[in-house]
């Protein structure tokens, strides 16, 4: 690779150290190998990036899984490339306070327009409570725990959570940050995956 | 049947659908009687017992259907009875195994036809319906947590309807049937309750042959073998020595594990522990309890021997009821029925129980507990609860039955009440959310785990909460916690132990589940005054700082103190005591001036040179901090080197300075009582003399409430040894305040208030004053006090005050039965009441008419029953009173008619001179009666004396010498009439 591609890649990557990247680079490359060529440009695509999700940092939620691979996905492509790779770890692993709010909003902003609404929490919630077979509408709890959140969360009052509402939250109770699934790795599986992957730092 | 039962599958399993009932002889107990119940209601209520269920009480059966005989068809699969409800459905119906019964006569035959399965047909008939009521009544009738207004809604049906629904009636008659099968559940069961408790010989006994059947060589057994040490039984089942059963001691045992040293271990009322053991040769038992009291022998066992905790759990189930939480869930198991005053009954009766239980380990404290006597307060009526009720009961309903997400989002929710409102705290805790939230701490998810204890943290201020959460074990789930790598944790953790370990009982879990050692733990961090800390090093301040606030909690206990300083606390709370930070300094200083009061602390104190931080810190700017420090100060400067210490470092003038923080009460109570401890050392009068103390303290003389008193008063006193603040008091006007304070209650102030009147005393000057206040006629009522220190304290005082007085001895006489009183002092038992009343009426007996009134008190006979004594500080004052009261009549005779002379001269043999001074001069007065001359001779007085007379002390030297001269003319005069 040339030198000013990785300078690229150490600039994207900017929580790492550069021999960090490097590590993450062969990583990609060995990911990437596994699966055939079928594209020019080597890239990993969604079910392999989906699979890396559940197996190596324990996310179980298929929907929330496919809504982190849509905020790695920065163009939309429906693949993973090494810049998005880089850049998508850096905030996922070891992001800032701020690189979080704005990597989870993404997440939960399906049709990306800048807010979360209604309808969206709605789905993500769907299945967050254990249906009871007394009550007679099973979607009454999970309306009512919208409504809860959006009390909560919604400063501006307009219905729905636009990308100010939600920061403002989550400064105030940083356990709001995943307020509506999993979306982040849980800091054990940080330290296997980081102990895995940098192993062998200093060799590089 | 029993709401009761329902209710306790739910606390005995804490999940959700079908629960299992526990097999523990209490639940058993409880099934035997709901089967008696309803055996019996067909025949007693026959009427009553046709009423049909409103809903089909179904459950998996293992009945065969050929069991049932006429009034039924029975098939090879099925049963129906022949009986059938308004609309034809049959009332009893079976088919593969799972029935269905519509009433209560139904009920009984299936008992009947059940036989020796009764009691498992009923299990799973409660396991499978939770509220039995509910079906049988409607679901109007369903358990409901609080205010139960069924009865009344019952009333009022029966009312309305009379004629159309006859039926009512008898629902009403079933409901209350039901609700007196409950209460006798419970009465029942508190008594079986109430007798786990204490442990009785046949217990003991019970227990010894358990483990004696499974003890043997081999690596199964549990134990190599168990023996009595001793194989007299006793009539009552004890065998301990009868001596050593006043003390509750029932028996010792032997035993052997595979995996230890022999244990030896006494087994009394209060519980099992380990005694020193016995010795073989000697034959002795050394009876010292060497470990914390167990409930049982299997509790010690288990903690003594890994051995016997691993394979015990393989054991039959006899032993599991032995498990930890065996008390508690058989509790739980009671706190369930239905109505609220029942609950608070229990809930009184079992904390008696275990009340009773924690105090046989005699755990002090050194503050007042608080609350613990607080009654429950419940909400009255449910009719107005508040709005914020509701809302937290849906919230709760979402962390039961929600995942990751919706448990986060609605502990945030959670967080947006007002959690100190009482309000809130007690709607979390009555619709069962402190139970959830304690549960979640059990979980792995780090997120449910912080939203749990904020709000625990912020509930934890009320003390019915706190009580509560201790109930449902969650101090052990944060002790737990303690060791997470999340620091977010720990912190939060430390800081809700710290709140919830306000009362006894909650110290002493944290103590027993490891949680001391693990917030020592905590405190281990980088110096926080050293520069560039890394956001690692902070959060580990900030760690160490949340530890020391439970810490401080914690600390109230004494077995606490011991605990802290066994898992090394002491040097580093004086790291601690370097930081830069207040918020640090306050739980520090607080913890170090609660344990101050152990004398291992205030020697570590001193040694570990934090008498030189707490004086810096006393100048710091924040009261709260200024208080602790001068407390902390307060209790050590009992200590000489650390009084001289806090002097070195410059403490004294701060101290001096808080005085004037004249609106801050507590904090000019430390300040006080430091100033007081650190006058008892002469050179810090000095001091506190050049910085115009005695002016400040005695300005504080008024207007204080008593624990500033006591203090201010106690160091005046102490400066008042010093001639010259004696007039410095004067001269400020201390005097008539101090002798006003004589008229008090409070004891402690009435012993440095006596002290330092006497001390003024000495001050002739002083004493116009006094006398102007009458000073000596309340300092003599004080002699009806009946603190013996009140007694001792103004008895010194009086010795002063007759001196110095220019006319005492009328102003004596004219006491009304005074003298009798103070004469009649002398049958105390306390040495430090019969010294300063014999110093007392030596200086009384120098007035020769009050000497008469005395002597006629029967004083001399008093006097001479005392000389047996050892005490040398009651033989100075004891000689000096027989001296003085020689003067009078026959009483030199009567002294050595009593037999009070012959002990006299063997004080000469006392290492004390001023004991030597005082006899002699008593000796000589007494050896102008011949016959006294006579006793001292044969006692060997004369050659005592003799030595004497070569003393420096002049008073000795004549004393001496003119008792041998007295001695000497007594035989001159003998042989003179003799050989005439």
């Amino acid at each position: 690779m040339s030198l000013p591609d990785l300078q690229k890649l150490v600039k994207l990557g900017k929580n790492f150290s550069r021999k960090e990247v490097k590590c993450l680079m062969r990583l990609f490359h060995d990911l990437v190998g596994e699966q055939h060529e079928r594209r020019a440009v080597s890239s990993l695509d969604r079910g392999k990036f989906m699979n890396i999700l559940h197996n190596t940092f324990r996310m179980t939620d298929d929907m929330m899984m496919g809504r982190v691979f849509c905020a790695f996905d920065k163009d939309n492509d429906g693949y993973i490339c090494l810049e998005e790779w880089i850049g998508g770890l850096s905030v996922f692993l070891r992001g800032s306070l701020d690189e979080k709010i704005e990597f989870c909003f993404n997440v939960y902003d399906w049709n990306g327009d800048g807010s979360i609404s209604w309808g969206e929490m709605f789905q993500m919630l769907k299945s967050s409570l254990v249906k009871q077979p007394t009550e007679e509408d099973p979607d009454e709890g999970i309306k009512d725990l919208v409504d809860i959140t959006l009390k909560k969360m919604d400063h501006d009052h307009d219905g729905m959570l636009s990308f100010a509402d939600f920061e403002k939250s989550v400064r105030e109770e940083h356990l709001l940050l995943e307020a509506f699934g999993s979306c982040l790795p849980d800091p054990k599986a940080i330290i296997a995956f980081e102990g895995q992957t940098f192993l062998n730092a200093s060799e590089i | 049947m029993g709401v009761a039962l329902t209710r306790a599958a739910q606390w005995t399993t804490a999940g959700f659908g079908t629960g299992k009932l526990e097999i523990t002889p209490l639940n058993e107990s409880i099934l035997q009687e709901i089967i008696a119940f309803v055996e019996n209601f067909s025949s007693k209520h026959p009427k009553e017992s046709s009423l049909v269920f409103k809903e089909p009480l179904q459950w998996t059966t293992t009945l065969e259907p050929s069991r049932f005989g006429s009034g039924y068809e029975v098939s090879k699969l099925s049963v129906t009875s022949v009986e059938t409800d308004k609309d034809g459905r049959p009332l009893l119906r079976l088919s593969a195994s799972n029935i269905e019964v519509l009433s209560f006569s139904q009920l009984s035959t299936i008992l009947r036809v059940a036989q020796d399965k009764k009691l498992r047909e009923v299990q799973a008939c409660l396991e499978a319906n939770r509220d039995p009521v509910a079906k049988i009544l409607g679901a109007s009738y369903a358990t409901v947590d609080g205010e139960d207004y069924s009865v009344l809604r019952l009333l009022e049906k029966v009312k309305q309807d009379d004629d159309a629904n006859h039926d009512a009636e008898f629902e009403m008659k079933v409901f209350l049937l039901i609700q007196q099968l409950d209460m006798q559940l419970m009465n029942n069961s508190l008594k079986q309750i109430s007798q786990e408790v204490r442990l009785s010989p046949a217990t003991v006994k019970n227990e010894v042959e358990l483990l004696e059947s499974f003890c043997g060589e081999e690596q199964e057994a549990v134990l190599k073998s168990v023996e009595y040490t001793s194989d007299y039984e006793f009539s009552n089942g004890c065998r301990a020595p009868p001596w050593r059963q006043v003390h509750g001691e029932i028996c010792y045992l032997k035993i052997k594990p595979h995996d230890t040293d022999t244990l030896y271990v006494t087994c009394s009322t209060a519980g099992v522990f380990l005694n020193g053991g016995v010795d073989e040769e000697k034959e002795k038992t050394d009876y010292e309890r060497k470990s914390e009291v167990y409930k049982d022998l299997v509790n010690l066992l288990k903690q003594r021997s890994s051995h016997f905790a691993q394979n015990i759990v393989s054991l039959p189930l006899s032993f599991s009821t032995n498990d930890d939480n065996y008390s508690l869930k058989e509790m739980s198991f009671v706190l369930v029925f239905g109505k609220f005053h029942d609950v608070l009954f229990t809930l009184d009766y079992v904390s008696k129980i275990s009340g009773v239980w924690t105090e046989e380990f005699s755990e002090s404290s050194s503050e007042s507990e608080e609350d613990e006597d607080q009654l429950d307060r419940r909400q009255e009526s449910s009719t107005d609860l508040p709005s914020e009720y509701w809302q937290i009961q849906k919230l709760v309903k979402y962390l039961k039955g929600g995942n990751q997400t919706a448990t986060v989002i609605a502990l945030c929710s959670m967080r947006d009440f007002n959690l100190a409102q009482e309000t809130c705290q007690l709607a979390i805790r009555d619709v069962g959310g402190l139970e959830v939230l304690i549960n979640l701490l059990d979980t792995d998810e780090i997120k449910c785990k912080i939203g749990s204890l904020k709000i625990l943290k912020e509930i934890s201020r009320n003390s019915q909460i706190r009580r509560a959460i201790a109930g449902f074990g969650g101090l052990q789930m944060m002790v737990n916690i303690l060791d997470s790598p999340e620091k977010k944790l720990k912190c939060l953790a430390a800081e809700t132990i710290a709140n919830v370990a306000k009362f006894r009982r909650a110290r002493r879990t944290v103590r027993k589940h490891g949680g001391i050692k693990r917030l020592v733990g905590l405190l281990d961090c980088v110096p926080s005054d050293s520069a560039n800390l890394t956001p690692e090093q902070e959060k580990d301040i900030e760690v160490a700082r949340c530890g020391a606030l439970a810490l401080w909690s914690c600390s109230k206990s004494t077995r606490n103190k011991e605990a802290i300083r066994k898992a090394g606390g002491i040097p580093l709370l004086a790291r601690l005591l370097k930081s830069p930070h207040e918020n640090m300094l306050i739980p520090v200083v607080g913890t170090l001036q609660e344990c101050a009061s152990e004398q291992s602390y205030r020697t570590a104190i001193q040694s570990e040179k934090m008498i030189e931080d707490l004086v810096k810190n006393l100048s710091r700017d924040n009261q709260e901090l200024q208080m602790h420090c001068a407390s902390a100060i307060f209790k050590c400067a009992e200590e000489k080197e650390t009084r001289e210490l806090v002097r070195q470092f410059d403490g004294l003038k701060p101290l001096v300075t808080l005085l004037s923080m004249s609106e801050n009460k507590q904090l000019l109570a430390a300040a006080t009582g430091a100033i007081w401890k650190c006058s008892i050392s002469l050179e810090n009068v000095a001091k506190f003399q050049e910085y115009k103390a005695i002016d400040l303290l005695v300005g504080l003389l008024t207007d204080q409430p008593e624990e500033v008193l006591v203090n201010v008063v106690g160091a005046l006193g102490e400066c008042a040894q010093e001639q010259s603040n004696r007039a410095i008091i004067r001269k400020c006007g201390g005097i008539q305040p101090l002798v006003s304070l004589l008229t008090g209650t409070n004891q402690a102030l009435l012993i440095n208030v006596t002290k330092a009147v006497g001390a003024c005393a000495i001050d002739p000057e002083n004493m116009t004053i006094i006398d102007r206040m009458d000073g000596l006629r309340l300092l003599w009522s004080l002699f009806k006090n009946p603190n013996p220190d009140v007694q001792a304290s103004a008895a010194w005082a009086i010795c002063p005050c007759i001196e110095n007085s220019k006319d005492a001895g009328e102003v004596v006489r004219s006491f009304v039965g005074g003298l009798e009183l103070i004469v009649n002092l002398l049958k105390s038992d306390n040495k430090e009441v019969l010294a300063s009343v014999c110093a007392a009426i030596a200086k009384i007996a120098k007035d020769e008419e009050n000497l008469a009134v005395i002597t006629d008190h029967g004083v001399v006979a008093m006097l001479a029953k005392l000389t047996k004594t050892t005490d040398d500080k009651l033989r100075r004052y004891l000689a000096e009173a027989i001296g003085n009261c020689c003067m009078w009549g026959s009483n030199r005779m009567s002294f050595g008619e009593t037999g009070a002379v012959a002990p006299l001269v063997h004080y000469l043999k006392s290492s004390d001179t001023m004991v030597h001074q005082a006899t002699s001069v008593a000796l000589f007065q007494l050896s102008k009666d011949a016959n006294n001359c006579i006793t001292m001779h044969e006692n060997g007085a004369v050659k005592l004396l003799l030595s004497l007379v070569g003393s420096t002390d002049e008073v000795l030297q004549e004393a001496a010498a003119g008792c041998v001269a007295n001695i000497r003319r007594l035989a001159l005069a003998n042989e003179k009439a003799r050989y005439g």
